[in-house]
């Protein structure tokens, strides 16, 4: 992950909070992925118009005591284009 | 055990048990007139609403065919807004442009074509309509266009597994994104032409290999999807993921159901028309049969698996022992597999034997086997 890339949703799945599994979850054709806590924090803050770097930084800034945070958001980053869940150009 | 229930989140709506098709492996039940009395707009509004106020999420339009119904429209907008993810799953027929945008419009996520083959001949022999499958073809290019992601489902048996090549070449000549090859289940009308669908271990294996093969020249290409049917396993599928533990099925006339092979069971289901939502999946006698592990019988009781499989699918337990309690017949643990085996011994000998002949999923048909029955 370069830090200018700008990550966004597969066109194809859709992302949102479910409160009765209180959690996000990604929803596509016949299928949905229950995310745990720190999946939904990353990918609700890809909005296709923020970079890897900005994503980071924000986050750092919501989650000041979360140690290697950098690391565990790149790592994440990465697992999430492998999926498809997410893709930048 | 009740107390520990988690909430519905996959709710199947089938419409309509009307069809201009006649699959003889169609997943409705045996009585079709079972689904005359359909729910009006209103009724199926206010079943939404509350089912997605449990925290149902998924959400399949099925039929018979959807399509049928002039108010899906109307539906697919009320579900959209109330933040569903909505599955059309049809057969393709009675759909046009007009109207896969006019869905669109309406916020539908996603539309699945069923197809019967990939050459005409075949599929009118199994669908009963001769134009069905250009009319598939020319709708799954007009979702694709629409910007709807496509999945393209073919139900397989032994007239049409051994295109499975082909039915990838025309799904990848389509832009699929997800292809599903669903081997029939043996419930219902699959099961009155079960001699004449299951195919042989061989065709099995060649059409795993033509997947396997196809998935690792193309790396993150579409999804396939293919599942061996449970016959040929040693174990039965955890159906349903537990009874009762996330799905739940609507009928055409307002039945619930943990399961749409459900209906044939010996067990009063809620009905919507009288019952919420939440009081038919929390509190109904039906829906809390076969929650947990009391209802089980030897070898389950006491198996190391159960919390694996739950033993197996109780319709498919009731349907061939006559006890919807017991073990799952194709589980070899189960006192019941030589039922299993001796379908596969005449599914292998079937090159041998001339093909018996189907039994098409039609009204006239459906009446008849009702009326021989003395009622289902
Ligand atoms: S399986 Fe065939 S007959 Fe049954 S509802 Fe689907 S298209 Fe119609
Ligand atoms: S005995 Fe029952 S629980 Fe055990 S594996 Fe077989 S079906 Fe599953």
């Amino acid at each position: 992950m370069k830090p200018g890339e700008i990550p966004r949703l597969h066109p194809h799945l859709r992302f949102q909070w479910e409160p009765a599994q209180e959690a996000y979850v990604l929803l596509y054709p016949e299928g949905m992925v229950k995310l745990n806590g720190s999946a939904g924090e990353i990918l609700a803050v890809c909005n296709g118009e923020r970079s890897v770097a900005e994503i980071i930084g924000l986050l750092t800034e919501k989650f000041p005591e979360a140690p290697d945070i950098e690391t565990d958001i790149i790592d994440f980053l990465v697992t999430a284009h492998t999926n498809q869940w997410l893709v930048s150009d | 055990m009740t107390d520990r229930v988690g909430p519905p989140l996959w709710l199947l709506a089938e419409l309509t048990y009307r069809c201009p098709l006649q699959c003889p492996y169609c997943s409705n039940p045996l009585d079709l007139q079972a689904g005359a009395r359909e729910l009006n707009t209103e009724e199926w509004l206010r079943i939404l609403t509350e089912a997605r106020e449990l925290g149902a999420a998924q959400l399949g339009f099925s039929g018979g065919e959807p399509l049928v119904r002039q108010d899906l429209e109307d539906l697919v907008s009320h579900a959209r807004g109330l933040g569903f993810y909505t599955n059309l799953i049809t057969s393709g027929v009675g759909l046009s442009r007009e109207r896969v945008s006019a869905l669109k419009d309406a916020g539908l996520d996603h539309i699945q074509i069923s197809f019967q083959s990939t050459d005409e001949e075949l599929s009118e022999l199994i669908s009963g309509s001769g134009k069905a499958h250009a009319q598939k073809v020319a709708m799954a290019r007009a979702v694709k266009e629409a910007g709807y992601p496509m999945v393209l489902n073919f139900v397989l048996h032994r007239h049409n597994i051994d295109q499975v090549p082909e039915i990838i070449a025309l799904a990848e000549s389509l832009s699929a994104d997800y292809l599903e090859l669903a081997n029939t289940q043996y419930h219902g009308w699959a099961l009155q032409n079960r001699d004449s669908l299951m195919p042989s271990r061989q065709q099995i294996e060649a059409a795993e290999t033509a997947v396997n093969e196809w998935r690792q020249a193309n790396p993150g290409g579409m999804k396939l999807f293919f599942v061996v049917p449970d016959y040929f396993e040693e174990r039965p599928n955890p159906c349903m993921n537990g009874w009762g533990s996330m799905f739940l099925t609507v009928t055409p006339e307002g039945r619930a159901l943990p399961c749409h092979s459900a209906a044939a069971l010996p067990i009063d289901f809620p009905d919507l028309r009288t019952e919420s939502v939440s009081q038919a999946w929390y509190e109904s006698p039906g829906f809390n049969h076969y929650r947990g592990e009391d209802w089980m019988q030897e070898p389950c009781r006491q198996c190391p698996e159960r919390d694996r499989d739950f033993g197996g699918c109780r319709c498919q337990a009731f349907a061939l022992t006559g006890d919807a309690a017991a073990a799952d017949p194709v589980c070899t643990l189960s006192p019941h597999r030589a039922l299993i085996d001796e379908a596969l011994i005449r599914a292998g000998s079937h090159r041998q034997r001339p093909p018996s002949p189907l039994l098409f999923r039609t009204l006239a048909n459906s009446k008849d086997l009702i009326a021989s029955s003395g009622g289902l």
